[in-house]
């Protein structure tokens, strides 16, 4: 049993709840506990700090400060939110780095009653704590129903792999540990490699053509590659191109009708959770046509087709990407 | 009364020393404080290093009979040789000469006369102290073992070892792979003049296995160096090759007949496939082809021998196991080159995922007319000619997440990729660069002739090589998305081949390398030399050389350079029959030796062990480079240091802090 | 020598193949630092004995400045970083002495460095005019020592390498 405090952050109250509910099932099913962070508050998502440094380091300095006061045993905090995940790397970062943006944060701390110290809470993203706290090997023997035959394209958005502050988890170009993860309950993964590439965050609110560019590259690239449905990590990617899809298609006169889900929700129906319970359903393009593709037996591996004589070798697969980063 | 007799030599160097310190002051005072320590003649004089300045001091040494000689001057590192030369030519040991510096450290760093002065005071005053306890020593003398070990069978080596065997004397060439040649027997053309590597490389190599006087051992690394310059103990593992070599004709029917394909990771840089018995080329040297046993089907089950049936020879021989050989060299070249970056690494530029991305090696073979394509530029797919190529150079260099060095070679190899697209496929080209840097005799010519063939040229860091199209013109290709600075503009290039010219990197095992011979390695990884300007192919470590990439990136022309100086510093050392060592040297006095060990780690250069038998710890005086750690580190005193004895530095130190004037030591 | 500035006695050991180098590379390049130290070449920092340090304080200096080559650039592989830990070592013993460790410093400096070695020198000779005399040879004779250090001291200092052989 792991113990983690959790920041669930504002999305998961709301149009992510599924999220929240679909990832406390799983909690469960991997011998994970998280114990939500009493008074938590909005992180500022990804323009306060564009807009007012101060105010916005000391709104997630304050969430920082609850996690390490509520938190004697040194656990590390799980957001589920990039957006969230990467605001609090951050604030810890640059707290640690500026004396001067630590004073102040904290002068604004203290008239709550509250004080950080930076470095002493260590976080975490939820994919991060599945793929390396827990492990491949635990969620393999979590599996009950596996997705056989279903095409994921594993999309993990740009803020989770980057910037690199303490080193990152995963390649910050190509990450594949959701890919892994897909493949572990038995999912074929597509390639998919728009996987790390932008979603638009709020854009869709400043400049609508910006943020349909993007979503449209990404929903065309999952489909080009023949995905039946992308699993999201955060609640904004997930929304952009959900419910964004008829916009894009209105736009750019194109079709797209490929579900979006939490890969917490996809882990859940490995796991052998029934869809309501996963919160299937509750997305706007709806992925149940797309999970009827889930087979009861894995499907026969394609045939690679024979390789012409005159094809050349390509280079093996650099197994590694992650570890050799690590140690730099 | 003082038992030697010093005479005090203060040079005025015209003004520079005169200046600024009252030369007939210090001079007098010399004579007269530093009586009692038995100096006898102080004199001073305009020029010291002068002919006439030696004379004075020739004379002296013979009219007053002087035992020890202080110059107050310039820095020993400039006169020392030419008073210590002096004292000899008048018959005093020349060891028994102290030079201290009253130039670069007292006159040209200090303005007021009666201070630099008082300072000079005590540098003689030092130096006098010093001086009393200096020994006559004599040069110590080592024979040269005239064979030389050569380590690398590139361009380097085999430059360096035929320089050395063509002056008639003995070299052996350890060649890790199968055969010698190096990367450059896997390039097609060479920069900038065009002309074919095999058609300069091969007829080296043959001369190398065929010369009379090179012991090539190839498929063999070094496992051990012990010794020191002119006597150096190697030993050598021959890798069992499974081939009889003796009955082997080289017909290379075995290769024809072996059922084992392979993907050839070195040569082919792994776009091409070879046997599990291979050469690692047609005109590999020796000719004499390798079992690879991990591929083999044989090794595997047991059956197969397919190669065996075949050879007429009778020359497969699989019992054979791995030979242990013992080398006694003089000298050793290092010339074990370099890795290619992997470019895996760089996520970004998708090599390894996206099929139409090559490293610079993989389309040097891709060139090379006995290459796995037959010299036909095109795709993955061995078919497709591209109708465009993108060239990035900087990949892995000059990028702080892998390397920060330049690698050298990479703008004028994408000039030459860029030449040989234009030339074979007509392509469009894209070379994408930091900096164009063609720095060396023809090189800009070669980039003008670039120029002229209309490629372009777009400068700034690539961002990244996708497959995500975002426009028709994208679909199907490789998007370069970049930066260019010369408009600051972000631009997108779709291209149908891109080649990375990746970072030349030390070998992987450089750091082990460099241990088991003694040398070191610089923060890159890259061999050092011992000095970075005047004497770059020598080290530290009196006898090993560094020749070619192994001491860092470079091109052809300076590899070869590099070799075949290495090649002269070691026959300049084989003909001096034997070698002068500076007689710095720490020497244990066994009686005073408790046996604790203590210096015997501390030693970077193994000279010192212990003598089980005498529980004494032992200095090999060749091996000792003088550095003093374990004298300072002796807790009984019982290993004294040439020139640098306890006694010398408490005595300076002595003299410098002015003791001796103070309390006049009378024996 | 009431109104007179306190002028320092510092003695520098310098390694032979770089900051000896740098100390004439300052000279060659005329540039100035104050004449209050004297040096001693050796052929390596690794050769500096503790009790070299020890009895130059106890001799009458003021502060001792140790100079080598950059770690990683050791002329004899790493030797360099023997004489990091003996000053480190040094500088906890010379406080046990009741002598200020800033007494002691260490500085790399390549033959390169002759300006950055002279402004290490000047910088420690204001430091050292800052901290005052040191007067170890006279507190000695108070205290009825010679300035002659014993033997047993000097191996106190040198138990470094002990520890360095337990290892």
């Amino acid at each position: 049993m792991q113990t983690y405090s959790y920041y669930p952050g504002c999305a998961l109250e709301r149009n992510a709840a599924v999220y929240h509910d679909s990832l406390m099932a799983v909690a469960e099913s991997l011998d994970l506990t998280f114990t939500e962070v009493a008074d938590w508050n909005c992180c500022g998502a990804t323009e306060y700090i564009t807009i007012d440094l101060i105010p916005a380091y000391a709104l997630v300095g304050r969430n920082l400060a609850l996690a390490a006061e509520q938190n004697c045993n040194g656990r590390s905090l799980v957001a589920p939110c990039s957006a969230c995940f990467l605001n609090l790397k951050k604030a810890d970062h640059y707290l640690a780095q500026s004396p001067e943006l630590n004073r102040k944060v904290n002068q604004a701390l203290a008239a709550g009653g509250l004080h950080y110290e930076p470095g002493s809470v260590h976080v975490k993203h939820l994919l991060e704590i599945i793929t390396e706290d827990v492990g491949f090997e635990k969620v393999a023997r979590a599996v009950k129903r596996p997705l056989f035959g279903l095409k994921i394209a594993p999309y993990y958005g740009c803020l989770i792999v980057r910037p690199v502050f303490d080193g990152t988890f995963d390649d910050a170009e190509q990450p594949t540990s959701m890919d892994t993860l897909m493949r572990t309950i038995g999912a074929e993964v597509v390639d998919f490699p728009a996987k790390a590439q932008c979603c638009g965050g709020h854009m869709t609110q400043i400049s609508e053509a910006v943020a349909l560019h993007l979503i449209h590259q990404l929903l065309k690239n999952a489909v080009d590659h023949g995905a039946d449905v992308i699993a999201a990590i955060c609640p904004m990617c997930q929304l952009n191109l959900d419910a964004y899809q008829d916009a894009v298609n209105k736009h750019y006169g194109t079709n797209f009708h490929i579900p979006i889900l939490y890969f917490t929700q996809l882990l859940g129906l490995a796991f052998g959770f029934g869809e309501a319970t996963m919160g299937i359903g509750q997305e706007l393009v709806d992925a149940r046509p797309a999970l009827a593709n889930i087979q009861v037996k894995p499907l026969k591996p394609v045939k690679r087709k024979r390789p012409s004589k005159t094809e050349l070798p390509m280079p093996p697969k650099l197994q590694e990407v992650r570890s050799c980063l690590k140690n730099e | 009364m003082p038992q030697e007799r010093i005479g005090v030599y203060v040079c005025h160097c015209g003004s520079n020393i005169a200046g600024t310190v009252d030369v007939e002051e210090l001079t007098a005072w010399a004579g007269e404080a530093l009586r009692h320590r038995g100096v006898v003649v102080a004199r001073d004089y305009k020029f010291m290093c002068s002919s006439l300045g030696q004379d004075l001091i020739a004379k002296d040494i013979k009219e007053d009979a002087l035992t020890r000689v202080v110059v107050a001057a310039c820095s020993p590192h400039l006169h020392e040789a030419t008073f210590r030369k002096a004292c000899a030519d008048a018959g005093m040991n020349p060891y028994l000469c102290e030079l201290v510096s009253i130039r670069e450290q007292v006159s040209w760093v200090h303005t007021d006369k009666a201070a630099a002065t008082a300072k000079a005071k005590a540098v003689i005053s030092g130096g006098v102290e010093r001086v009393i306890h200096h020994a006559p020593l004599e040069p110590m003398s080592v024979p040269i073992n005239p064979a030389t070990l050569v380590v690398g069978g590139g361009i380097a080596g085999i430059q360096a070892a035929m320089e050395i065997a063509d002056s008639g004397f003995h070299v052996y060439l350890v060649e890790r792979e199968p055969s010698i040649g190096g990367h450059m027997a896997q390039f097609d053309k060479t920069f900038p003049t065009l002309d074919c590597a095999a058609c300069i490389l091969t007829p080296k190599m043959v001369s190398i296995g065929s010369h009379p006087h090179i012991t090539l051992l190839t498929y063999s690394e070094v496992e051990q160096v012990d010794g020191y310059v002119g006597n150096f103990n190697v030993t050598v593992r021959k890798k069992a090759s499974y081939v009889n070599s003796d009955l082997c004709t080289g017909c290379s029917v075995c290769e024809e007949k072996c059922p084992k394909s392979v993907i050839d990771p070195v040569f082919e840089a792994g776009l091409g496939y070879r046997k599990a018995i291979y050469r690692s080329f047609p005109q590999a040297v020796p000719k004499f082809p390798v079992i690879d046993a991990d591929n083999c089907i044989y090794f595997d089950t047991g059956k197969c021998k397919a190669c065996e049936i075949h050879c007429e020879a009778g020359a497969i021989d699989f019992e054979q196991e791995d030979q242990i050989l013992e080398l006694n060299v003089g000298n050793i070249i290092l010339a074990t080159g370099y890795d290619l970056f992997d470019a895996r690494r760089e996520t970004q530029y998708g090599y390894g995922r996206l099929a139409n991305v090559f490293t610079s090696l993989e389309f040097e073979r891709l060139t090379n007319a006995a290459g796995p394509t037959n010299g036909n530029i095109v795709l993955r797919d061995g078919e497709t000619t591209p109708k465009s190529v993108g060239i990035i150079h900087c990949v892995g260099s000059r990028d702080r997440k892998f390397n920060n060095y330049c690698s050298v070679i990479c703008c004028m190899q994408s000039l030459k990729f860029a030449h040989l697209v234009k030339e074979r496929t007509g392509a469009e080209v894209f070379n994408f660069y930091i900096d164009m840097r063609t720095a060396y005799k023809e090189y800009d010519e070669f980039y003008q002739r670039v120029l002229s063939e209309g490629v372009h040229f777009i400068r700034g860091r690539v961002a990244e090589v996708t497959d995500v199209s975002n426009t028709p013109e994208e679909e199907d290709k490789l998007v370069i998305q970049i930066e260019d600075t010369r408009i600051g503009r972000q631009r997108r290039i779709p291209v149908d081949m891109v080649i990375l010219s990746a970072a030349l990197e030390p070998r992987h095992d450089s750091d082990e390398v460099a241990h088991q011979f003694g040398i070191s390695c610089s923060v890159n990884g890259w061999f050092i030399e011992k000095h970075p300007k005047l004497d770059p192919v020598a080290t530290m470590t009196e006898g090993i050389y560094i020749a070619g990439c192994a001491q860092g990136p470079k091109d052809i022309p300076s590899t070869v350079t590099q070799g075949a100086a290495a090649a002269a510093r070691v026959l300049g050392r084989i003909q001096q029959k034997e070698m002068a060592l500076e007689p710095i040297r720490a020497e244990v006095t066994e009686a005073l030796c408790s046996g604790c060990r203590i210096c015997n780690n501390l030693c970077p250069y193994t000279a010192i062990v212990f003598d089980e038998a005498k529980e004494v710890s032992v200095i090999n005086a060749a091996l000792c480079q003088g550095c003093g750690t374990c004298v300072a580190a002796c807790p009984s005193n019982a290993i004294s240091g040439t020139q640098f004895s306890n006694e010398q530095v408490m005595a300076q130190l002595h003299g410098l802090l002015m003791l001796n004037i103070m309390e006049p030591v009378v024996s | 020598m009431n109104n007179e500035q306190f002028e320092p006695v510092i003695i520098g050991f310098t390694c032979n193949w770089c900051s000896y180098r740098a100390a004439d590379l300052a000279g060659t390049a005329r540039v100035k630092y104050p004449p209050n130290v004297r040096l001693i070449r050796l052929m390596c920092s690794g050769r500096i004995d503790p009790t070299f340090v020890l009895q130059a304080f106890a001799g009458g200096a003021d502060g001792v400045l140790i100079t080598g080559c950059h770690p990683g650039e050791c002329h004899y592989l790493e030797q360099n970083l023997k004489a990091l830990r003996r000053t480190m070592l040094l500088q906890r013993t010379v406080a046990q002495f009741g002598i200020e460790p800033e007494r002691v410093r260490l500085v790399w400096a390549s033959a390169a460095e002759g300006v950055y070695l002279a402004n290490a020198i000047t910088e420690m000779v204001e430091e050292i005019r800052a901290l005052g005399p040191l007067n170890w040879p006279q507190v000695a004779a108070l205290n009825g020592k010679s300035h002659v250090l014993t033997p047993a001291i000097a191996s106190v200092v040198v138990s470094e390498e002990l520890v360095e052989a337990a290892i």
